[in-house]
């Protein structure tokens, strides 16, 4: 259990939106375990969704290091990082982003199909409870139902890892219980270590560790002794 | 099927109009290029078929009367395959029904074996047996209009005798494809045809027993023309020849080169600038299209796709596009093409046509089409593909808009809150406006180039038939007759004024540049038929020197003041020096004029006439006809209504459906161009539309936005694009003037208008489509998702 996944040394990430310079990540020091479910909380801008989009080889940090097991991505180029994420990470965002011109399976087999073993895009979309919704579009599917297909889409490989930006952001209350229900499934089952930012502290109560960030660093953690399962949550 | 291509399928279907409305830009420029180079090359290939089955001549000469023993002598000038000698003879017809009197080509055709060349395709009937004198063929146009069929009669008169002639046969024949009478510009079919009869019945009609008056040659590969011509004058000059002469200067041939020169210089002209054109457009177009897959690229990146799998999901996507453009263009540019070449080759009377198609011009249309569009493509997915995904899901980041002016400007008071918007939305893409606005100028462009020679035409025909030759008729003669000529022709019933001339035939030199043309001598002071020069004033002949066409000025390089050569070749022949002292503003053939007086003097003979001028009363046009029928010294009469109603029918027709083909191909890729455009800025801005609508705005405020900027746009386009149309116009003018017609550039207002309706029209017709999708914007939708 106490073997880091991530293991993070002054990350630092600067970048400037129109003509504003932000420091989103100051000098971030962190590490993550094999299987942990982690939740990090904090106000919009405070550095969550950088350092996720680092981990996940989706952005390039500033300065500092960042390991995923042994192999350094904050040193790896476009190539390397696409390999990366290929191999080992899945997403999951606010938004979904599904693809609307693909139906449900056909936007996990989208992942499938550049993986090494993954599972069957059916599978996958029974590990969420929608093997009855696959041939729908994205439109024709509610808030709640995108995002567990958007959840099936990123374990469908089997990832190592699982990062989760606000995946109950956009939903309600029981569609986002039933996300958070399905994620947990996925770390029991697969051992998938997962990452969950939001700002709905109530999910807090799931987590292993709970990381809080406020201005581009981690301002302090809290570890739960015992984890509540996704139904006990009080919204 | 792999998911993304899946993908791809859906995508294309799902932009099924947008990506339609880029194919028929493709297929639009590819049309033209198929269509114009297609249908010239079949048309030049069934020529040239034509010409080799049945024997088209390459020199043709006249005599008076020269004996048939000169014939051996002809064949042994060295470069001579095959001589075939005749006699020709021009006689005025009387056909039954036929107010007018018409002129009939005599040709004689040998007793025992076919004509060794310019052999007759026979449509209908036989040839005239040799017994019997009074049978002839004749040419098929000739016969279409009087509904002559095998049986039908009509008299001619020969040699001053009128004799009844029955059709046995109905023929086309390579010599006269283009079938011009005497003193005509275009051909009328009612009032010309060629006669073929027996040798023996012509013969002995025009007393040439044993004699022949017109001669062609045929020659081997490798002769020299120049050098036969030189042996053939050489002998022909005591029996009373007329300079011989090529290919070149045989009028039918010279007047479907020409035709097929235009349809050349169009088809390297227009299609071209039409290609480039939709490529441009394309590749615009299509690089926008790309770039507002951002947020989708960055998923399928964020997934673990690479750049190739995606920049090769994306260019799939383009080549898709164009390849239904290309197909599209393709299959419509070959019917264009076939219905072009048919069109002309009625208008010829080809026996057959050979269509050809050639695979270059399909290759060379597809590869500049997927060229641009990959290019397009590629220069989008440039910009998407390098930026990390986690920035490309996002929106892009809030532009740098700019005060477009001064801050203590209050634009505010002068413009409402979507003017500003929209200026500085412009002023913020500069580069993307100026495309778009660059891309409906083209449109504009394009039509303008098509629609202009409607107009030139116009003109040509005001200079040429009401400024320049305001007669009513004229009358050849047979042989050149004195001056008392004027006061017979006077003397016939309405006629009101007549003016003489008088043509000789010569050739015009300036160092090594040579001509063949017609002086005309004319009076001085001749009302009827005018000289106009470039300035298009009437001006007075000079009584020395010479005035001869600017485009034959051009040809010689020579200018005003200038001494040019010319061989007189009729009468005493004689090479003399004169100087140019006028140049004439004239759209058909190259000619050369001087003061009759002047040209006597030259010719070294008594002021004669070969025809005459004149202007008669249409009250009594039925006598004045009869009493030109009745004339044995006649040997043809144009009108000059019936010539202008031909004009308008064959070369202005020809023209102007070329030019409507074009314009209906310019007008597909303006609409396409438009279209696209307002679909692509409603797509960009779908999200900021749609918190408009949130923060309050009506349906109607947000579509001003949107087509406040498009009509800007439209608007500022269009004097760019008559400006860019005249150019084209003025290099498609030039391409398209030759020695037989040339035309003076002229673009109406009202053709900008037109060309400036289309465009806006388009942009009308876009503006509603965008009118109804935004009504479609589902605003949470917009506002939440970012797919």
């Amino acid at each position: 259990m106490r073997d880091p996944v991530f293991s993070a040394r002054s990350l630092t990430k600067t970048y400037t939106s129109g003509e504003v310079a932000v420091h989103a990540l100051r000098a971030v020091d962190l590490e993550i375990f094999t299987g942990e479910v982690v939740v990090l909380l904090g106000p919009s801008g405070s550095g969550k969704s950088t350092l996720l989009n680092i981990m996940g080889g989706l952005d390039h940090a500033t300065s500092g290091q960042l390991f995923f097991r042994d192999l350094e991505l904050t040193g790896l180029d476009d190539r390397g990082l696409t390999a990366y994420r290929r191999r080992h990470v899945g997403f999951v965002f606010q938004f979904y982003n599904l693809i609307p011109s693909l139906t449900a399976k056909e936007n996990v087999a989208l992942v499938t199909e550049i993986s090494e073993r993954p599972m069957r895009p059916e599978e996958a979309l029974a590990m969420v409870g929608l093997e009855a919704r696959m041939d729908h579009f994205p439109a024709q599917l509610s808030g709640g139902e995108q995002q567990r297909v958007a959840i099936a889409r990123a374990i469908a490989k089997r990832p190592e890892v699982l990062l989760c930006d606000e995946p109950t952001g956009a939903l309600d209350s029981k569609t986002g219980i039933r996300v958070i229900e399905a994620l947990l499934a996925i770390n029991k089952q697969l051992g998938t270590t997962t990452l969950i930012i939001t700002h709905n502290a109530s999910i807090q109560d799931v987590a292993d560790r709970v990381l809080f960030f406020a201005d581009g660093r981690i301002s302090r953690t809290h570890e739960n002794e015992t984890r509540r399962a996704a139904t006990e949550l009080i919204w | 099927m792999k998911v993304l291509d899946l993908k791809l399928v859906r995508d294309v279907r799902r932009l099924w109009a947008q990506a339609l409305a880029i194919a028929l830009v493709i297929a639009g420029g590819v049309a033209t290029l198929v269509l114009a180079v297609g249908s010239f090359r079949s048309l030049d290939e069934t020529r040239n078929a034509y010409y080799e089955r049945y024997r088209f001549a390459d020199v043709f000469a006249t005599v008076r009367r020269a004996p048939k023993s000169l014939i051996d002598d002809i064949a042994k000038i060295p470069g001579v395959a095959a001589v075939d000698a005749r006699i020709a003879k021009l006689a005025l017809l009387d056909i039954p029904g036929l107010r007018e009197p018409a002129t009939g080509q005599f040709i004689s055709l040998p007793e025992i074996r076919k004509s060794t060349l310019n052999q007759l395709y026979m449509r209908m009937g036989r040839v005239p047996e040799p017994q019997s004198p009074n049978e002839i063929v004749v040419s098929e146009s000739f016969a279409k209009a009087h509904g002559f069929t095998p049986g039908s009669l009509f008299s001619a008169i020969l040699n001053g005798r009128k004799r009844d002639l029955i059709i046995v046969g109905i023929a086309l024949s390579p010599e006269f494809i283009y079938a011009v009478g005497p003193g005509d510009i275009m051909p009328d079919d009612r009032r010309f045809g060629v006669v073929w009869m027996s040798e023996k019945a012509l013969a002995s009609a025009y007393d040439l027993e044993g004699a022949f008056s017109s001669v062609n040659l045929e020659l081997l590969r490798d002769a020299s023309e120049r050098e036969v011509i030189q042996r053939l004058d050489a002998l022909l000059e005591r029996y009373g020849g007329r300079a011989a002469h090529g290919r070149k200067e045989q009028t039918s041939h010279a007047w479907l080169d020409h035709e097929l020169d235009m349809l050349n210089n169009m088809s390297r002209t227009l299609p071209p600038i039409f290609l480039l054109v939709a490529a441009f457009l394309v590749n615009v177009t299509l690089s926008r299209l790309v770039a507002l897959e951002r947020e989708q690229i960055g998923l399928l990146k964020a997934v673990g796709y690479d750049e190739w799998a995606i920049a090769a999901h994306y260019i799939k996507f383009v080549i898709i596009i164009t390849v239904i453009g290309i197909a599209i263009g393709s299959a419509a540019g070959t019917w264009l093409g076939t219905v072009v070449t048919t069109l002309f080759g009625d208008f010829f009377r080809f026996p057959f046509l050979v269509f050809t198609y050639s695979p270059d011009v399909y290759i060379t249309a597809a590869t500049l089409s997927l060229f641009a569009s990959i290019v397009g493509a590629i220069r989008a997915l440039w910009d998407v593909v390098r930026l990390p995904p986690a920035v490309a899901m996002q929106p892009p980041a809030p532009p740098r808009f700019r005060r477009v002016l001064p801050a203590s400007f209050a634009l505010d008071r002068v413009l409402s809150q979507p003017g500003i918007m929209m200026l500085r939305n412009l002023a913020r893409h500069p580069i993307r406006a100026g495309f778009t606005m660059l891309g409906m100028a083209l449109a504009t462009a394009i039509l303008v180039v098509s629609l202009f020679t409607k107009d030139t035409m116009e003109q040509l025909i005001d200079v040429t038939y009401f400024l320049s030759d305001r007669q009513d008729a004229t009358v050849g003669f047979i042989e050149k007759r004195p001056r008392d000529v004027v006061m017979q022709m006077a003397r016939l019933p309405g006629v009101l004024t007549v003016e003489p001339y008088r043509e000789v035939p010569i050739r015009i030199r300036n160092g090594s540049i040579e001509r063949r043309i017609m002086l005309s001598g004319r009076l001085p002071d001749a009302d009827l038929n005018r000289i106009i020069d470039v300035d298009l004033r009437p001006v007075i002949l000079p009584d020395v020197g010479l005035a001869i066409s600017s485009m034959l000025a051009q040809i010689l390089g020579v200018h005003v003041g200038d001494f040019v050569e010319i061989d007189l070749l009729e009468g005493q022949r004689r090479t003399v020096s004169i100087p140019v002292t006028a140049l004439v503003e004239d759209y058909f053939g190259i000619r050369g004029m001087m003061d009759s007086g002047a040209l006597a003097r030259l010719m070294r003979e008594s002021p004669a006439t070969n025809s005459v001028n004149l202007r008669f009363d249409q009250n009594k046009a039925d006598q004045f006809y009869s009493a030109i029928k009745a004339m044995p010294i006649v040997s043809g009469l144009a009108l000059q209504r019936a010539s202008l109603a031909n004009f308008r029918e064959t070369v202005a027709l020809l023209i102007t459906t070329m030019a409507s083909i074009y314009t209906g191909l310019a007008a597909i890729i303006a609409f396409g161009v438009v279209y696209n455009s307002a679909r692509i800025s409603l797509s960009e801005r779908a999200r900021e539309l749609a918190s408009l609508r949130v923060l309050g705005f009506t349906r109607g405020e947000v579509l001003r936005i949107l087509l406040l900027e498009l009509a800007l746009l439209t608007l500022l386009a269009q004097p760019p694009g008559w400006a860019m149309g005249y150019g084209l116009a003025w290099i498609m003018k030039t391409n398209l003037a030759g020695e037989l017609m040339r035309v003076r550039l002229v673009v109406e207002h009202s053709t900008y208008v037109l060309a400036s309706a289309i465009v806006i029209a388009a942009a009308v017709f876009s503006a509603l489509v965008v009118r109804q999708r935004i009504n479609q914007l589902d605003l949470v939708s917009v506002l939440k998702t970012r797919d």
